[in-house]
Order: C-alpha cells, then structure tokens, then sequence
C-alpha cells in the first residue's frame, strides 16, 4: 500500500482519475438540474406531460446503467469509449430522478403565493425564476443530493468500458490481483462523494437562508 | 374612481358569477363586497386588476377601460392585499415590501428605503425588515400585507377577505389601523369580506351581493340597517340590526345630568341615591349603592360618540344612569335610558 502510494507517478495519475471522475459524475448532474428544472416546469403547467414523463422516468431507471452505456453509442452515433456515452447515460438517469421532485416542489408552492405574485404585476417568467424556482430549491437540493452520490457511484461502472475515472483503480486491480488500488479507489471515491455533499449542502444553505431561521 | 357598467362573468363550467354589474366605487371611499359564498363578491374584485377578465361589460379605473391596459402594467399601479397576507417566504419583511418598487425600476436601495417608512406608517418597528415572513405573527404579516400592497403609493387598493385568517381581537385591531390609514391616505379601496359586521364596521358604502352573482342592494352602512331592500338583505344583516344601527347616530342630542359623585378611598355611607366614586382626575371607577355598598359601572361612553354607545351605557348601569366622559376620560355627565330613547324618537319624527 505504502509501495503503491509512494510512487509519483502513480500520486499522479490517481490525481488525473480523480479529476476525470469528477468531471464525468458531476456535468451530468449540472446539465441534469437544467434539464429537470424545465421539465419540471412542463409538468407543473401540463397534467398530461407530468403523467407521461413520470412514466418514462420510472422506466429509464430500471435500465442496468451498463448497458445504457453501451446502447447509448448506438444511439447517438458516438464512439465506444467516449466520455460522451457516460456522460450523457449519467444525465439520463439524474433527470429522471430530479423531475419528479422539481414538478412536485412546483406545485406545492402556495397558491396564495403564487396569486399574490401575479397580482402584484410579476409577468410569468420573472414570477418563475424569482418566486416558483427559488421556493423549490429545498425539494431541489435533496434530489440533487442523491443524484451526485449515485452519479458518483455509477461512474466506475464507466471503467468497465473504459472511460476512466476512480473506477480504472478497481479493473487495474482485479485484472493486477493487487489490492492496493481497490482500497485506494473505495476511500476516494467515498471521500469525493462526501465533499461533493457537503458542497451542496453549504450551497442549499447559502440558497435558502428562510428555512433555518424557522427551526429553533 | 372604479365604475363597473353592466358587468357578467361566466366561468366555462357554465356558472355565471357575476351578472350585470352596475356599480360606482367613489375615489377615496372604502367600498365593502359582502355576501355568501358563490355571490361573486371575489370574482368581481379580480376582474379590477384583470386577475380575471368579464366575459361582458366594462371596467374602467380613473376612467380608463382596464382591458385597454397590459395586466402587469395594471397591476402594479394596483395594490393588492390578499388572504393570509401571501407574503413571499424567501425574501425578508424589507424586500417583500419593496417588491413592487423593485418591478417598476427602482433601485435596491430606494425600495428599500421606502419599504422602511411603510413598515413604520402600518406600525411595525424597523427592526422586523431583516425577519423573514415565518418569524412573524399572523397579524404582523397581515400588516405587512398592507405596507406591501401601498409601496408604489397606487391611488386603488384591493383588499380580499385580507383579515378573515386572523383571530378576532387582532381582527379588530387590524381594521383599526385600516381607518386610520385610509383618513391619512385617501385611497380608494375595494375590499371583500364575507363578515357583515367587519362590512358595517369599515365601509363607507356596502354592496350586498347574493349568489348567481346578483347585486342586492349597495348603500351606506346605516342605510342598510335601517333600511334592507328586501328579506334577503335583511337577514342578511342579521339580529339586533335595530339596535346596530344605532352605531351610525351621533349622541351629540343628548343632554348629561350631574351626578353625586364621591372620592375613591373615602368611607361610604348609605344614602337614598346611587352615588359615583371617581378618583383624584374624575375618572369614574364605580357606584355606591344605596345602602353603601360598592358596585362595579357599566360601560362608558365618549360624549358625541355614536348614540349606541349612550343607551347601551344605561342600560348596562346598576344605578340605570349612563356615565358619559369626555376624551381624556374624565366624568362629564349622566344620562338615563329614556332620556336616550326620547332623542332617538325625535330623530325618526
């Protein structure tokens, strides 16, 4: 362990891997609260949307994330070992788990609220990302907590179709029969995962100063 | 001034709200829309500041057919006070306030600025800006309901059933500092209530409304009382409203007697007449009975307050005398129910 650690190379490019997953688990999460946030809003204004994209949201989890990866090339016609497939799998996944709670967190912002916005000269847009979206942001910030640590899980799968990232460490390792990059991979990725969270918590408490100062 | 001519709203479900509105709000008035629920007393309120459109007839504000106007242009010079206050839980009590001069162009500051003199004309301490709408009790927050709805200084104001969520005693308190406000602002105000007596209580005139969207009857308060267009207006008023109306004559007619009167602390001694203690400034504190025992009063009343007031002060007397004060509450007089009776006999003839 200590052999494997102190060798700089290998400090190295455990640096590069750790990079490379971040950036492959957290894009996805980015353009994802993107994506859910206007989907959401279709669901809140159109009944008929809200039951169809829950549906298929339902549906695209139960896919194995393996083989997303592998379909997704077929689909959009990019190279196997891509980034872009993981990528792009990942942001499926995410906004799939992030619509539901955004349409949801929509709907229960007060009508009284809502009216009051309106009444007081908002146009729709302006009443949206002023008053529906920042009143949402705690229901947001909990899925959006799931989501970076199922992203950041589901990235080493990536490896196995060799995309890079801590998930690298795993297949060296059993293909290696040597456990020190396991053991480093695990503790990295758990690390990450944790920073990662507690970012978004500092971030939602920094967004939403109203919610702690009704607790006692 | 708000003039609704020939006034109908139907809802696509087939029901019609409103019917035929034909109704004058005058500038600087408070005009009251009471009625059951189902009456339109809402609907037509919305349709002032197109929260909803007729679906026949005009609307004109200071003359000008609200439909000619962009609704977020009319809106914001219409301030709007709506139930349970509606305040926006993100932002603090300061930027709530200064929402409406921050959507026509203000700078931060400026709003700002203004949303503290609001908040101290409705009578909340400055330091309640940097709370947020959840620290606050519901009466405050319909106080600042209010401060929010008068930021832009709009000439009109829509208040819809804005107290009905409060309990009673903060109620009262809350209508209160409507009157004041209105007498300092002059505003024309249009307010919904399903409370006949909160209509009674604030309004310069009252529209009764029944349901199908109907207009019963639209009058000043007193007129109302003494004189319902017809049963369902009446019951509508309900019990007592002989008495109530009581509230809208002056006592300005009736003649206070003297009275014996003795000093707080001093020893009692009995006497045939009923006698009214008062300490050091003339502040009635009770009577002593005949035989010399003491005997908490009846309510009081201001001399040239409401005649109401004067014979419910007899009447609520052990001795059967009312105890008039003056402003400060000192003693002025005393007058006897039938002397109250007399005035308002010779008012009717």
């Amino acid at each position: 362990m200590v052999t494997y650690l102190s060798d700089a190379g290998t400090r190295a490019a455990l640096l590069d891997r750790l990079l490379e997953h971040v950036y492959l688990s957290l894009v996805p999460l980015v353009v994802s609260v993107v994506l859910a946030i206007v989907l959401g809003l279709l669901c809140h204004r159109f009944r008929p949307v809200n039951a169809t994209l829950i549906a298929l949201s339902n549906v695209l989890y139960t896919i194995p994330s393996l083989a997303l990866f592998a379909i997704i090339p077929a689909l959009i016609g990019t190279r196997v070992l891509d980034p872009v497939n993981v990528i792009s799998a990942l942001t499926l996944y995410t906004t799939a788990l992030l619509v539901r709670p955004v349409a949801e967190a929509l709907d229960a912002v007060p009508s009284h609220v809502t009216a009051a916005a309106t009444a007081m000269g908002f146009r729709p847009w302006r009443r949206f990302l002023t008053v529906e979206l920042p009143l949402a942001v705690p229901v947001l910030a909990a899925g959006v907590r799931v989501g970076s640590v199922s992203n950041i899980s589901l990235v080493s799968v990536g490896a196995l179709i060799g995309t890079g990232g801590l998930g690298t460490l795993f297949t060296d390792g059993f293909q290696q029969r040597y456990l020190a990059p396991i053991i480093v991979g695990i503790v990295l990725t758990l690390v990450l995962a944790l920073v990662v969270d507690l970012l978004l918590v500092l971030l939602r408490n920094r967004l939403t100063p109203w919610v702690l100062v009704g607790k006692p | 001034m708000i003039e609704f001519r020939d006034v109908t709203k139907r809802f696509d479900d087939g029901t019609t709200a409103v019917n035929g509105l034909d109704l004058v709000v005058e500038a600087g008035t408070i005009t009251v829309f009471v009625g059951p629920s189902g009456c339109g007393k809402t609907t037509s309120l919305r349709m002032v500041n197109r929260m909803l459109d007729p679906t026949s007839g005009t609307i004109l504000v200071d003359g000008k057919d609200v439909l000619g106007v962009d609704p977020p242009t009319l809106r914001r010079g219409i301030g709007y006070v709506i139930q349970q206050a509606g305040l926006f839980p993100h932002r603090t009590v300061l930027d709530n306030v200064a929402t409406v001069p921050l959507l026509t162009g203000w700078t931060r500051r400026k709003a700002r600025a203004r949303a503290a003199e609001l908040l101290e004309l409705v009578g909340l301490p400055a330091e309640l800006g940097r709370r947020y709408p959840v620290q606050l009790s519901g009466g405050q927050q319909q106080r600042v309901g209010v401060a929010r709805a008068l930021a832009a200084d709009p000439p009109v104001l829509l208040m819809d059933e804005p107290f009905s969520a409060v309990d009673p005693v903060v109620r009262e308190g809350l209508q209160d500092e409507l009157l004041r406000l209105q007498a300092e602002l002059d505003k024309t105000i249009v307010f919904v209530t399903h409370d006949i007596d909160e209509a009674i209580r604030i309004g310069d005139k009252v529209a009764v409304m029944r349901t199908g969207g109907f207009l019963a009857q639209y009058a000043p308060p007193a007129v109302l009382l003494t004189r319902p267009a017809d049963d369902f207006v009446a019951n509508f008023v309900g019990k007592d409203r002989g008495y109530r109306s009581l509230s809208f004559v002056d006592s300005s007619g009736v003649e206070v007697a003297e009275v014996a009167t003795v000093a707080d602390g001093s020893a009692f001694e009995s006497s045939p007449d009923w006698r009214l203690v008062v300490d050091a400034d003339k502040r009635p504190q009770g009577w002593v009975a005949p035989d010399a025992s003491v005997v908490p009063g009846g309510s009081l009343y201001e001399v040239g307050a409401s005649i109401r007031g004067a014979l419910d002060s007899a009447l609520s007397s052990p001795s059967g005398l009312g105890v008039a004060v003056d402003a400060e509450g000192r003693l002025a007089g005393v007058v006897t129910a039938r002397q109250v009776l007399d005035v308002i006999e010779s008012r009717r003839g």
